[in-house]
């Protein structure tokens, strides 16, 4: 019941609901009596448009109308004489569709019905629009009648243009109707896409509507109708080309490698890789996600046998196959002291496509080059593996390593050669431009959230243009200004603060990120000082720093070692793209599940993890456990046999979220301790299930 | 405010099976199945479904079984996948799954699927979105999921995404948050919720969310306590439930009850009845209310009946 105030029935109202439900129960009981003995008698049809007016959600008794209608239908096709002509057959059961919605506007029967009439072949288009034209006049969002218009534009192919006029006069008449925006867009992508005559210049069409829209915000900043269109807007103008912003290795460096061997320390004039395998990973990352990076669009060249074929991965959970981040193995030049060169070539070939559906048709390339350690041994000493422990005395920022911080800040440094630069038109950057300008006076007579949420969407929107195709940080990035406006709102619309928090993380990292300056203070090499034999590693301190959440790995492709600890992270969404990270701190966050980690699942090198004091286990809520693969959904396959381990392991069963995260990683080092989850059996669990793993909790596990 | 009067609730429940002569109820006797389903859910996340005896239940439902294989809303009412999924549902609260011809069942909602991978709802042909899903979470919880083209299917509710992130009912319909549930539920069944843009869709749902901290179920509406279980579910399959103030919520639900004969309502201080009081409850135990057993929020049945399910069979 909606909107029916409480309060105890009067004796009166009591006699009175009860007369009025002994009759709709007779009228009820009667249907079902003639709808089960097929009685379709003009006193029967009758009784069953009394039903129908008083509750038009008897479904059954649609059913019945329906079959009497045919019935009658037939008789007359039979030529009997009684029969009654088609036309007032069905102009009846028009009549009872407006009775009915009268009395209930939002009778799903009711709507059906009147469609199928119409399927009979009946009632014009016009009278159609007519009587919608009189509902929607009585309530303007009711979405059923909505639905109906669209079918009925559709039947008598009225044109886009046409409703799309018919939204601007609602919005004239009323700007706070919801579902005549939601129409306008809905008409107007239709209409740009197929470029039709007035809609072929999508930026001067976005042009007018930003300022359309415009009008509505000034009018009510509060009223939400068209905040959604203008973020609509806002996407469109934004759409590019797809393109590749940076690689691993990265463009221009010196690749050293070596096979699992201790003795050859890493030189820090080079990019140091090590792999049993004799293979190295080759990472393209891009502006978006994409699809159909391959052998044909992708093209690499050596000057030794690199092998040919390159087998490319999405680094990327997404099923529908879409990934900023790409991966393909590379073999090991044969031992010798010379480097050899490696050229990638991406889009040369068409064939690369965003999730938007743009094109990556700008091609570009990368070389670098790769030499294999000198001093290689076929045979490699065991190697013990010790503790890192992430003692702060271990960490040595660049500065105190001048050299190191030249080969840092080439990592840092995006630099790609491309051949046709694409660039951004003016009109889209004039038009942003614009729209901050308006912003800003909105926001002078008004202190509305939602102007200063679109400011702070655009000044991001106007930084991505602007570096949109070059790679050099901008000089009025506006950080400052967008951090300083998130602040502010997560003060005065608290109930979405969350949201704020998400938004303002992206921000930071990139403001941290996208310049050499502030990346390489948070740069350094890690070295474990009590156990000199350990290599040292490429570490990345962000911890501290409120994050809620991850973004700009392309400028992090190069890292061994990650801390993200005392952060305010709930998920690791875009970490896939660090196939060179080896050591993963994550203590101290918002985790609140094992199925928040699973992007893990895809860094192969990883060995140390600590996600130790997090809310792993404290939620009865598990809000990623269908964002993964899990039993629960039809996408684990054979990944989850449960009939094998059903009898067998009661703990498979009770951990399945661990088991699946754990199983195919390769760690070292883990450490849990300060999770609701742990106990002694999920720990004994882990042990038996990982069996490389030799540190627990601090602890030696053998 | 205060707290949620367990006890009242549960009185509020089992009478409503005793009062089958008011106009209320009348009206409703089409749809007594889904009204079994409310109830029965709200006790068992109340912990007392006992309260209830299964051998008057199950047989009851299996008389509103047609010879096609569906369920109808009562006795002798027609066939409908509306009723059809509550049938499944309220036999899975049991444990009772294995009184029903499973291939039959699987065969009469699988004939519902267009070529277009959309669902009707029953022979007369009204397509929705609500009914992929239904089709989906029915077969789902039967584990006949192979009955059907999944993939056609998944492809019709993404036709029916919007330009705000939202789904509507079929292709080109406004986003509302009730068909948003259904299409974000089947994907999540179906493994496929990267066809969602979380973040849009997060930021919509999210300001569902009004200043009383109730939830509407589209912009410019009211807040209506039915909304905690449809956005509030769909924020958890796509994680972004972090985007509202979940305390001002529970208190909005709260508000809501009628404390002195139990029973939830749309708003405060309107009737009750057991719709909103399925919907307050569930979405009490969505946002984690001490003492309620977790409700899974794509399947709509607490966690350790679907858990038995998916886990163990």
């Amino acid at each position: 019941m909606h909107g029916i105030p409480r309060k105890a029935p009067t004796q009166e109202e009591r006699d009175g609901s009860s007369i009025k439900a002994a009759k709709l129960r007779d009228l009820q009981s009667q249907l079902l009596h003639f709808h089960y003995n097929k009685i379709y008698t003009k006193e029967a049809i009758e009784i069953s448009a009394q039903l129908l007016e008083s509750n038009p959600e008897h479904y059954t008794g649609w059913n019945y109308r329906k079959l009497a209608v045919q019935h009658l239908l037939d008789r007359h096709q039979e030529n009997e004489v009684d029969s009654e002509l088609p036309q007032s057959v069905l102009d009846e059961e028009l009549r009872l569709v407006e009775n009915a919605l009268k009395r209930n506007f939002k009778a799903y029967g009711a709507w059906h019905h009147r469609k199928w009439v119409l399927s009979k072949g009946h009632s014009s288009p016009d009278r159609e629009l007519r009587l919608l034209g009189k509902l929607q006049k009585l309530d303007s969002r009711n979405f059923h009648a909505w639905n109906y218009r669209r079918f009925i534009t559709e039947l008598k192919k009225i044109p886009d243009e046409d409703e799309l006029q018919y939204t601007t006069d609602m919005i004239y008449d009323n700007f706070s109707n919801y579902s005549a925006w939601h129409n306008r867009s809905m008409l107007l992508s239709k209409l740009l896409e197929k470029r039709a005559k007035g809609y072929d210049k999508t930026e001067n069409v976005l042009s007018e509507e930003f300022e359309f829209v415009r009008n509505a915000l000034f009018t009510d900043p509060d009223d939400q109708s068209g905040w959604f269109y203008h973020l609509w807007l806002l996407g469109q103008t934004l759409k590019r080309e797809p393109l590749v912003i940076s690689s691993s290795p990265p463009h221009g460096s010196n690749l050293s490698l070596s096979i699992d061997n201790p003795d050859c320390q890493p030189s820090f004039s080079k990019i140091y890789h090590q792999s049993k395998e004799r293979t190295f990973p080759l990472i393209l990352y891009f502006s978006e996600a994409v699809v159909g990076v391959s052998s044909s669009t992708v093209t690499v060249e050596f000057d030794y046998d690199g092998g040919d074929g390159l087998i490319w991965h999405p680094l990327s959970a997404n099923k529908l196959g879409f990934s900023q981040a790409w991966l393909a193995y590379i073999k090991y030049p044969h031992d010798s002291l010379e480097s050899c060169h490696v050229k990638v070539t991406v889009a040369q070939f068409p064939g690369i496509i965003s999730s938007s559906g743009m094109p990556c048709s700008q091609s570009c390339f990368i070389s670098f080059t790769a030499s294999v350690c000198s001093n290689n041994q076929e045979h490699s000493k065991v190697q013990t593996t010790h503790k890192i422990s992430w003692n702060e005395e271990n960490f040595k920022a660049h500065s105190t390593h001048p050299e190191d911080a030249n080969l840092l800040a080439s990592l840092c440094k995006l630099n790609i050669t491309k051949e046709n630069m694409p660039t951004t038109p003016m009109l889209c950057i004039e038009t942003i431009s614009n729209e901050i300008a308006c912003s800003r006076e909105l926001l002078s007579s008004s202190n509305c959230k939602i102007g200063k949420l679109i400011l702070a969407r655009l000044l991001v929107a106007h930084n991505t243009l602007m570096t949109y195709g070059c790679m050099d940080s901008i000089t009025e990035a506006h950080y400052e200004e967008i951090l300083a406006l998130y602040h502010d709102l997560m003060k005065m619309d608290h109930a979405h603060i969350g949201y704020y928090e998400d938004e303002y993380s992206l921000v930071v990292m990139k403001q941290l990120t996208s310049n050499t300056e502030s990346l390489l203070k948070l740069c350094g090499n890690y070295e474990e000082l009590s156990l000199p034999s350990i290599s040292s590693y490429t570490c990345v301190r962000l911890k501290g720093l409120s994050l809620s959440r991850v973004s700009c790995m392309e400028h992090l492709l190069w890292v061994q070692m990650l801390d993200l600890s005392h952060n305010k992270l709930r998920s690791i969404e875009g970490l896939e793209a660090l196939q060179l990270l080896s050591c993963l701190k994550l203590s101290k966050n918002r985790f609140s599940s094992f199925t928040a980690l699973e992007p893990l699942k895809m860094l192969k090198s990883l060995q140390v993890l600590d996600v130790s004091y997090n809310e792993i286990g404290a939620h009865s809520i598990d809000t990623r456990r269908y964002m993964c693969s899990s039993p629960l959904n039809s996408t684990t396959g054979s990944e989850w046999q449960l009939k094998r381990f059903a009898e067998e392991d009661a703990d498979m069963k009770h951990f399945w979220d661990a088991y699946l995260l754990f199983k195919d990683l390769n760690l070292v080092q883990l450490d849990i301790v300060g999770n609701a989850v742990v106990d002694e059996r999920l720990k004994a669990f882990l042990v038996k299930l990982m069996s490389a793993l030799k540190w627990f909790d601090g602890e030696s596990c053998h | 405010m205060g707290e949620l009067v367990v006890e009242k609730h549960i009185k509020y429940i089992i009478s409503i099976e005793k009062k089958k002569d008011d106009f209320a109820s009348v009206v409703m006797e089409h749809l007594r199945l889904n009204g079994a389903y409310w109830g029965l859910t709200t006790l068992d996340v109340l912990g007392k479904l006992d309260a209830v005896d299964q051998d008057e239940v199950v047989p009851w439902i299996m008389q509103c079984q047609h010879e096609s294989g569906g369920f109808g809303g009562n006795i002798g009412h027609d066939p409908h996948l509306l009723y059809t999924l509550s049938a499944i549902q309220v036999l899975a609260l049991f444990d009772k799954t294995d009184v029903l011809d499973i291939e039959k069942v699987a065969n009469y909602i699988a004939s519902l699927q267009n070529e277009d991978g959309s669902f009707s709802g029953d022979i007369w042909g009204e397509i929705d979105t609500r009914f992929s899903y239904i089709a989906i979470c029915s077969l789902a919880l039967l584990q006949r999921l192979d009955k059907i083209n999944v993939e056609k299917a998944v492809e019709y509710i993404v036709s029916c995404k919007n330009l705000d992130g939202g789904f509507g009912c079929t292709p080109g319909a406004e986003s509302h948050a009730g068909q948003i549930f259904c299409c974000v539920g089947a994907l999540a069944i179906t493994g496929s919720l990267d066809h969602v843009d979380k973040d849009l869709l997060g930021w919509w749902l999210c300001e569902r969310q009004v200043k009383s901290g109730g939830l509407n179920g589209r912009p410019e509406k009211l807040p209506d306590v039915c909304y905690s279980w449809w956005v509030l579910s769909s924020l958890i399959m796509i994680d972004r439930v972090h985007w509202i103030d979940k305390k001002k919520l529970v208190n909005f639900i709260l508000d809501c009850q009628d404390k002195e004969n139990g029973g939830i309502s749309d708003r405060p201080d309107d009737a009750v009845d057991v719709f909103h009081t399925y919907f307050g409850v569930a979405g009490l135990s969505l946002l984690e209310y001490p003492g309620l057993k977790a409700i899974d929020p794509a399947y709509a049945l607490p966690v350790d009946v679907v858990n038995k399910i998916f886990l163990t069979k």
